[in-house]
């Protein structure tokens, strides 16, 4: 099953190259991981998705843990919780594609952010799945480039994990 | 008063109360090797290799529970190490590495001697540190004493840029210390430890495996106290051997790969275990699937993240073994529940079954030396009082299972990673921490050659080991093996080019003799430990296809062991 872990780490180098490493040398899988600075400038908060069964989740939990560098960890499938993913992506986009691209970027409340005689850059947010399905709905469109920043999670209510 | 980064370093170590440093110099460490020159509080240990420092420190450590430290240089100093620092890792032993690197400005550009030892060594450290400022050095050095011996030790690597120690600043070293993220848990959870006290009290065949976590928390008192006062049968892992006496008939001896028939055999037909400060290693459990089949578990250990790893627990404590069963001991003085002693006593009828099998059987009247005999043979002449160490194969597990074991941090060995090439340095290690102990150590002719060069050092600093090898002619255990499960095909497990040992030691100004009657065992074990101030090394010429017995063999469970 899919778990989508936060992490509060020392913002420290050589804090992400540990997460990393953990992942690779227990056999691990990391689906996505993002990582920068939090308001505190000693902190990075971490969102890390992986996949496994209860008993390797816990275990990564665990040994993410025993890092010195981690200061807090939650894992936010066991709650509810909003996520978001960010993506930019740049099409062909000439003749009738260029309505046909603006409408679906419409659709998916998405904006151009870059334009050329040929080509448009767009930027969406959302949850993966409706990322998904905006990459879905472009097939017939030439895509010349894709970014997604991987997700970002954070607890629903008024309770602070900091 | 400004001191150079160097001299910081050596006020740290002075702060930490840290009277060896095991190490060998290079361009990168020379200011620190300057500074260590000008004082004489800090000793420093000149070894003949880095991989010897590294072990050396660990010996020291295992057997006073201090952090052992070393100083190696940059580069090939620092990868020399590295077999040093993941052995201590593996078992959880308190160490500070420090390695010098290139100075700052050349770090990332292929520098002489430069290596990326932070990110080389963090696979098998608890922690590692790189030092940007001379001012960091004073706090890192704290830290790095904090994280290195409390919680589950391990091993910290220090590396320090050389013109970072050429640097100067004001010195002070911090009181305390508050690492927010950093706070092991020594107290156990008391709900737990009442759940967990109910459950083995109503046991009907209860059984006890502990390992080296009680060593590791000095925790040998309490567990001998609860286990007494129980009166439970007990079983210890390789690395836990001593924490409870051998010789009290309570201790079934060691379990897992070669431990007794009577200690798997309860282990596997327990209805209540209570593990602690073990971490139900592969090499303990045998097959995950046949473990302990009917046993509802209580597991007692510091890292959470050992807690269910392997095996899924009923009952988890998290927290210091020694504090845990101090917490138990108190609970089960006040508690009004009984054990059920008629059940007790049919189990133990049924253990004392098993142990009459007396599965260490071998023949003591083989012409040839068995090295059984010779390891009995020397708990004899030494009371079963000296500090042990080890290197790896049959003579390792020989020695686990023949020396007896009665008091904790005497048995040093590399349990976890088996890193032959241990034990002479270990043993170095151990003789500096009990200069007026008895230090001896067990090898064969294929590990000692791993790291022979330390003979060297022992001569240096008068070192009076008794080395103990058990001459079989091959890799004893790579040999089984291929016995067992390749039909005899011995693959390059021949030990050919042997050196003449005796001449040898002899050569680097020790004492060597060689033994190849078993009549001539004694006497010559007699005349080795009449030599209180010299190093001796006997060669002992051992039967050479010995087998280690008993053995699960891969894949099987413990009830499944194959007997002589
Ligand atoms: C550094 C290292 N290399 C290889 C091994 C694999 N290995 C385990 S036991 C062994 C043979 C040890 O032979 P010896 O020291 O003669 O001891 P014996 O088994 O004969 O008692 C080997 C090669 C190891 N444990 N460590």
């Amino acid at each position: 099953m899919k778990h989508i872990i936060s992490i509060l780490l020392e913002n420290e180098a050589g804090a992400l190259s540990r997460v990393a490493g953990l992942f690779s040398a227990r056999g691990y899988n990391i689906e996505s991981l993002t990582v920068a600075p939090t308001d505190d400038a000693s902190l990075s908060r971490m969102t890390l998705v992986t996949r496994g069964t209860e008993d390797i989740v816990e275990q990564i939990c665990k040994q993410l843990n025993k890092l010195v560098d981690v200061v807090k960890l939650v894992d936010l499938t066991g709650d509810t919780y909003v996520e978001r993913e960010l993506m930019l992506i740049k099409v062909h986009a000439e003749d009738q594609v260029r309505d046909e691209v603006k409408r679906l970027v419409d659709i998916f409340h998405g904006q151009i952010i870059d334009v050329t005689d040929t080509s448009y850059t767009l930027e969406v947010t959302g949850d993966s799945e409706k990322i998904d399905a905006l990459l879905q709905a472009l097939t017939k469109i030439t895509i010349l480039e894709v970014v997604r920043s991987g997700r970002l999670g954070i607890a629903r209510g008024e309770k602070a994990f900091c | 008063m400004e001191l150079t980064g160097a001299e910081i370093i050596i006020e740290c170590l002075k702060a930490e109360g840290i009277d060896h440093v095991f190490g060998y110099p290079g361009g990168a460490v020379l200011h620190i090797y300057d500074a260590l020159y000008k004082q004489d509080e800090v000793k420093h240990i000149l070894v003949r290799h880095e991989q010897g420092a590294t072990h050396a420190a660990d010996g020291y450590a295992r057997s006073t529970g201090k952090a052992g430290v070393v100083l190696v240089t940059s580069g090939p100093g620092a990868t020399n190490a590295v077999t040093g620092i993941a052995t201590a890792y593996m078992d959880s032993i308190p160490m500070v590495v420090i390695t010098g690197q290139v100075p700052k400005p050349l770090i990332g550009n292929d520098a002489f001697q430069e290596v990326d030892s932070v990110g080389i060594t963090r696979p098998v450290v608890k922690h590692n540190f790189l030092i940007k400022d001379v001012r960091q050095i004073a706090t890192t050095f704290k830290k790095a004493f904090h994280v290195a011996t409390t919680g589950r030790p391990g091993p910290v690597v220090i590396d320090i840029p050389k013109d970072i120690t050429a640097a100067k600043t004001r010195f002070s070293y911090p009181a305390n210390l508050k690492m927010r993220s950093y706070c092991p848990v020594n107290n156990g959870h008391s709900g737990q430890i009442k759940r967990a006290l109910d459950l083995i009290l109503s046991a009907q065949r209860p059984m006890i495996y502990t390992g080296g976590g009680v060593i590791l928390s000095n925790g040998s008192d309490e567990l001998r106290r609860f286990v007494g006062k129980l009166g439970y049968p007990i079983t210890q892992t390789l690395m836990g051997l001593g924490a409870f006496p051998a010789s009290n008939p309570l201790s079934l001896g060691m379990l897992g790969m070669h431990g007794t028939y009577e200690a798997n055999m309860a282990m596997h037909h327990c209805d209540v275990l209570l593990a602690i400060g073990a971490r139900f290693d592969d090499r303990v459990t045998g097959d995950i699937k046949k473990f302990c089949p009917t046993a509802k578990i209580v597991h007692i250990d510091i890292d959470p993240s050992s807690i269910s790893k392997n095996v899924k627990v009923d009952i988890p404590i998290v927290g210091d073994v020694k504090h845990v069963l101090s917490q138990l001991n108190h609970q089960l003085a006040k508690t009004q529940k009984q054990l059920d002693e008629s059940a007790l006593k049919n189990w133990w009828v049924q253990i004392e079954e098993w142990r009459s099998q007396d599965c260490l059987k071998y023949d003591r009247d083989s012409a040839i030396i068995k090295p059984q005999f010779v390891l009995e043979a020397l708990h004899k002449i030494t009371e079963g009082n000296a500090f042990v160490t080890s290197d790896v194969g049959q003579h390792q597990m020989f020695t686990a299972q023949y020396y007896g074991f009665d008091e904790p941090r005497r048995w040093i060995n590399s349990g976890g990673l088996g890193t032959m090439g241990f034990g002479l340095p270990a043993a170095m290690g151990v003789q500096l921490a009990h200069p007026d102990e008895t230090v001896v150590c067990i090898t064969g002719e294929s590990s000692i050659q791993m790291c022979i060069q330390e003979l060297a050092t022992c001569k240096q600093y008068g070192l009076p080991l008794k080395i103990i090898n058990l001459n079989n002619g091959y890799m004893g255990m790579v040999r089984q093996w291929q016995e067992f499960f390749y039909e005899k095909r011995y693959a390059m497990s021949t030990m050919d080019g042997i050196p003449d040992f005796v001449a040898l030691a002899e050569s680097y100004g020790h004492v060597g003799l060689r033994v190849v009657k078993p009549e001539d065992v004694q006497p010559a074990l007699e005349k080795a430990f009449a030599i209180t101030d010299q190093l001796v090394f006997i060669d002992f010429i051992t039967t050479q296809e010995e087998n280690v017995y008993p053995m699960v063999p891969a894949g099987g469970g413990l009830n499944e062991m194959i007997l002589v």
